[in-house]
């Protein structure tokens, strides 16, 4: 080194940013517990979190979640004003979002999904800039971008050790895939992990890894990972939902990508499971294997893996106990982040390998559009999800849903609001016909020489009329309450306030 | 009213409770051959008025129109029946279900009803009836019921009475069921009308279910009464004939229009004669096959 000092003035030196003048107060051995931090207040100081700022969180807990509305109270508490609150999602659990709103801690959200009584207080106004409504590979090309630039990630996870190795399957409240967490942690400025137990180092298989971790603060609890289900993992015994599965099992059946190796992703819900179950016995019985499941996984899929059935599960977010147990046990159920699951800026996005989807749809309108994000009274109470990204890529893509839900028509002449454009729907599964997109014409004979009756998207829409009545529109004001975003980041529709 | 016939494919008959608003409503999707409202014993007494003003619009409601309907109405000696029996009838209901019929009697005096209101109504479709057998009498008259009335398109066991009626219960054997089963059977084959088998209650026990649908299609019966929506495919599953049933059925037919085309009365088809009884035979085997929806892309 005094060589070097010799050599060189200090100015060049420090021109090159030479390393070692870095290291020079260092003792060795000092810092192995430097980033743990007493409480998060300390964690957040030490983040140096500003007013305006933006942090994160990710929603593997789903309806368990317990770290947003922790976190927000301390920020609240210790005075912070005007953040964008960016989180992978929001559950219902979420409603003391709005206190924040309302006193200034909270100008901005970006966020998947919007439920219960936060989305209600947003459509009718309550935040003065609109929220920006992602799908789950649209809000990592935000990142990606530099759109969206997180200051302050937070990460709940059950177990991590002293120097920020953290995975979703292990510990007390295992939340299985840490996919959009691990996203977050790729693309923010500051990552403080909360976790259950700490671990000795060094904790592993890592999902969050130590090189992305400036943070570590032991909390009681992450999450309630009963909730994250909230009963759509049981097999449904809905006559209703048997009856759309077995009709979706058949038209996958013989949709012609119906073949060894094909590959599937199905979501939750009764019917989503069952159309899983119909499925595996229709492979079983053809001796056909999949090459892989995608996306958020269920015990379902965690069966047809463990029966041979699927070789390999692609994990973004495991939605029930069963999947994220197995994520830790089985070396083929394979855990990707948000950035390999669906932005379609990624250099490899899984979903660019998909065969099948089975999609839901609060509503779908003539031209196969599909709204995932506004109830028939306009108001915010659902998620984009991986459904854009999804019905996007995949070969085919099938929205499955009731013709009506008790008087309110599926089939509408326009959605409320696009998430999915119709042009990446493929067909459209409802109790009471099936629709084939004009564009797919193969599917369509596919489907009638397999003696499946197809009607035209005209036909459903009158008929659910007939049932229901023309609904009355939506009054709406002017004013823009939040913004539909579409994977490449475009506006694909706007969502405004109630009158 | 549906275009039925007496000889219509009737393997599965959902029973639907008439005062169950969520099942009137969507019942067809469903699709079971015959769409069957109760109005008798899973209607509470304080339900019977509201549970008939529903069935009454239903049969009438669009979504109802290209599916078989019947309804069980109440006996004529309560004070329901004669209600229920003027309802359905207006509501243009393609069969109406006997309830507990014990004698020939039963059969006049509903059928009686009947015309009185077809007349009144200017109603020219008639009304047909569907007997159920719930007592030991009634098997007993099993065979002069079946043939008590030109209306009649069938009978019923009804098991859950007539197991009391027996003093015994109903086992997963089935065995305190023969005798009736049998006599039913034979009663409906010789006045050529249609027999059909009682429910099967637990609807968890898929495989017990199964077993005793395969068991009465042995016997011979066209079709079974249903409580659950969800017994619906596998019921058709049990009924559906077999590929090589259907590959035989195909072959027949093609003879026969090969035969009629050369203007052959007789053919043979694999050194076995084709006449008209097999000829029917596998025109009835394709009629369900494209009734359980079999004749799919494999063939």
């Amino acid at each position: 080194m005094r060589d070097l000092e010799k050599q060189y003035t200090s100015a060049e030196l420090t021109s090159v940013n030479a390393p070692f003048f870095a290291c020079k107060e260092q003792v060795k051995g000092q810092d192995r517990e430097s980033k743990l931090c007493e409480s998060i207040e300390a964690a957040i100081k030490r983040s140096g979190l500003k007013d305006g700022m933006t942090i994160s969180f990710h929603h593997a807990f789903r309806g368990g979640d317990m770290i947003i509305n922790k976190v927000m109270d301390i920020i609240a508490a210790m005075g912070f004003k005007d953040l964008t609150l960016a989180s992978s999602s929001l559950a219902s659990v979420h409603d003391p979002l709005i206190e924040h709103i309302k006193n200034g801690v909270v100008t901005q959200i970006y966020t998947s999904g919007l439920r219960s009584k936060l989305g209600e207080a947003i459509s009718n106004g309550l935040m003065e800039k609109p929220v920006h409504i992602h799908s789950h590979g649209g809000r990592v090309h935000l990142l990606q971008s530099g759109e969206l630039s997180i200051d302050v990630a937070f990460i709940g996870v059950p177990v991590c050790d002293r120097f920020g190795n953290a995975n979703g399957h292990e510990g007390r409240s295992k939340c299985g895939s840490l996919g959009y967490a691990m996203s977050d942690a790729e693309f923010s400025k500051y990552v403080i992990v909360l976790t259950e137990s700490l671990e000795e180092y060094p904790n592993g298989p890592a999902s969050i890894a130590q090189d992305q971790v400036d943070c570590v603060v032991v909390v009681d609890a992450v999450g309630d990972p009963s909730k994250i289900g909230a009963g759509e993992t049981r097999m449904t015994t809905n006559p209703k939902e048997l009856l759309l599965a077995s009709l979706t099992a058949k038209v996958i059946e013989y949709s012609g990508l119906f073949k060894e190796g094909f590959s599937l992703q199905t979501g939750t819900g009764g019917a989503s499971l069952a159309t899983t179950m119909f499925l595996s016995e229709k492979m079983e019985e053809k001796k056909i294997t999949a090459s892989f499941g995608l996306g958020g996984i269920t015990g379902t899929m965690v069966y047809m893996l463990k029966r041979g059935l699927i070789k390999k599960l692609l994990d973004v977010q495991s939605f029930d106990e069963f999947a994220a147990k197995s994520l830790g046990e089985n070396k083929n159920h394979i855990e990707i982040s948000a950035n390999q699951y669906a932005n379609p800026s990624s250099k490899g996005a899984a979903v660019k390998q998909l065969d099948v989807v089975v999609l839901s749809a609060l509503e779908v309108d003539l031209d196969f559009n599909v709204n995932v994000i506004t109830g028939s009274k306009g108001i915010l109470r659902g998620a984009s999800g991986g459904h854009c990204d999804t019905a996007a890529e995949a070969k085919l893509a099938i929205i499955v849903a009731p013709l009506t839900r008790g008087r309110i028509p599926t089939v509408t002449k326009r959605v409320n609001t696009i998430v999915t454009p119709g042009s990446s729907v493929d067909v459209v599964i409802t109790d009471q016909g099936i629709a084939v997109n004009p564009q797919n014409q193969a599917l369509k004979e596919h489907l009638i020489k397999a003696g499946i009756a197809v009607v035209d998207m005209q036909t459903l829409y009158e008929r659910a009329i007939r049932l229901c009545g023309e609904p009355k529109e939506i009054a709406y004001t002017d004013k823009v309450v939040a913004l539909i975003r579409y994977r490449d980041g475009s506006i694909i529709d706007v969502v405004r306030q109630l009158a | 009213m549906s275009t039925t016939t007496k000889t219509k494919l009737r393997r599965s008959m959902l029973f639907v409770p008439g005062s169950n608003t969520g099942m009137v409503c969507n019942a067809f999707i469903y699709k079971p051959d015959t769409v069957m409202f109760d109005l008798e014993d899973s209607v509470a007494l304080s339900e019977k008025d509201s549970a008939r003003l529903m069935v009454f619009h239903a049969l009438q409601h669009f979504t109802y129109q290209d599916i078989e309907t019947a309804v069980r109405v109440n006996p004529l000696d309560t004070p329901f029946g004669l209600l229920d029996l003027e309802a359905v009838v207006r509501g243009g209901v393609d069969i109406v279900r006997l309830p507990k019929t014990d004698t020939v009697q039963d059969v006049l005096d509903m059928e009686r009803e009947i015309e009185r209101i077809e007349k009144k109504i200017g109603r020219t479709k008639k009304t047909m009836l569907l007997a159920a057998i719930e007592s030991a009498l009634g098997v007993v008259n099993a065979v002069e019921i079946a043939r008590s009335s030109s209306r009649m398109m069938g009978i019923a066991l009804g098991a859950e009475d007539f197991v009391r009626d027996l003093h015994t219960q109903r086992t997963k054997e089935g065995g305190e069921l023969m005798a009736a089963r049998n006599q039913i059977l034979l009663a409906a084959r010789a006045a050529k009308i249609g027999a059909f088998d009682s429910i099967f209650s637990d609807i968890k026990d898929k495989e017990g279910f199964m077993h005793e649908v395969a068991y009465v299609k042995s016997l011979g019966f066209d079709g079974k009464s249903l409580i659950n929506p969800n017994q619906i495919p596998w019921l058709h599953k049990e009924f559906a004939p077999s590929t090589k049933n259907i590959s035989w059925a195909i072959e027949v037919i093609e003879a026969a229009k090969d035969a009629a085309e050369r203007g052959l009365g007789v053919v043979s088809l694999d050194g076995k004669m084709v006449d008209a009884p097999i000829i029917a035979r596998a025109e009835w085997i394709m009629d369900l096959a494209r009734a359980s929806g079999v004749l799919g892309a494999e063939l």
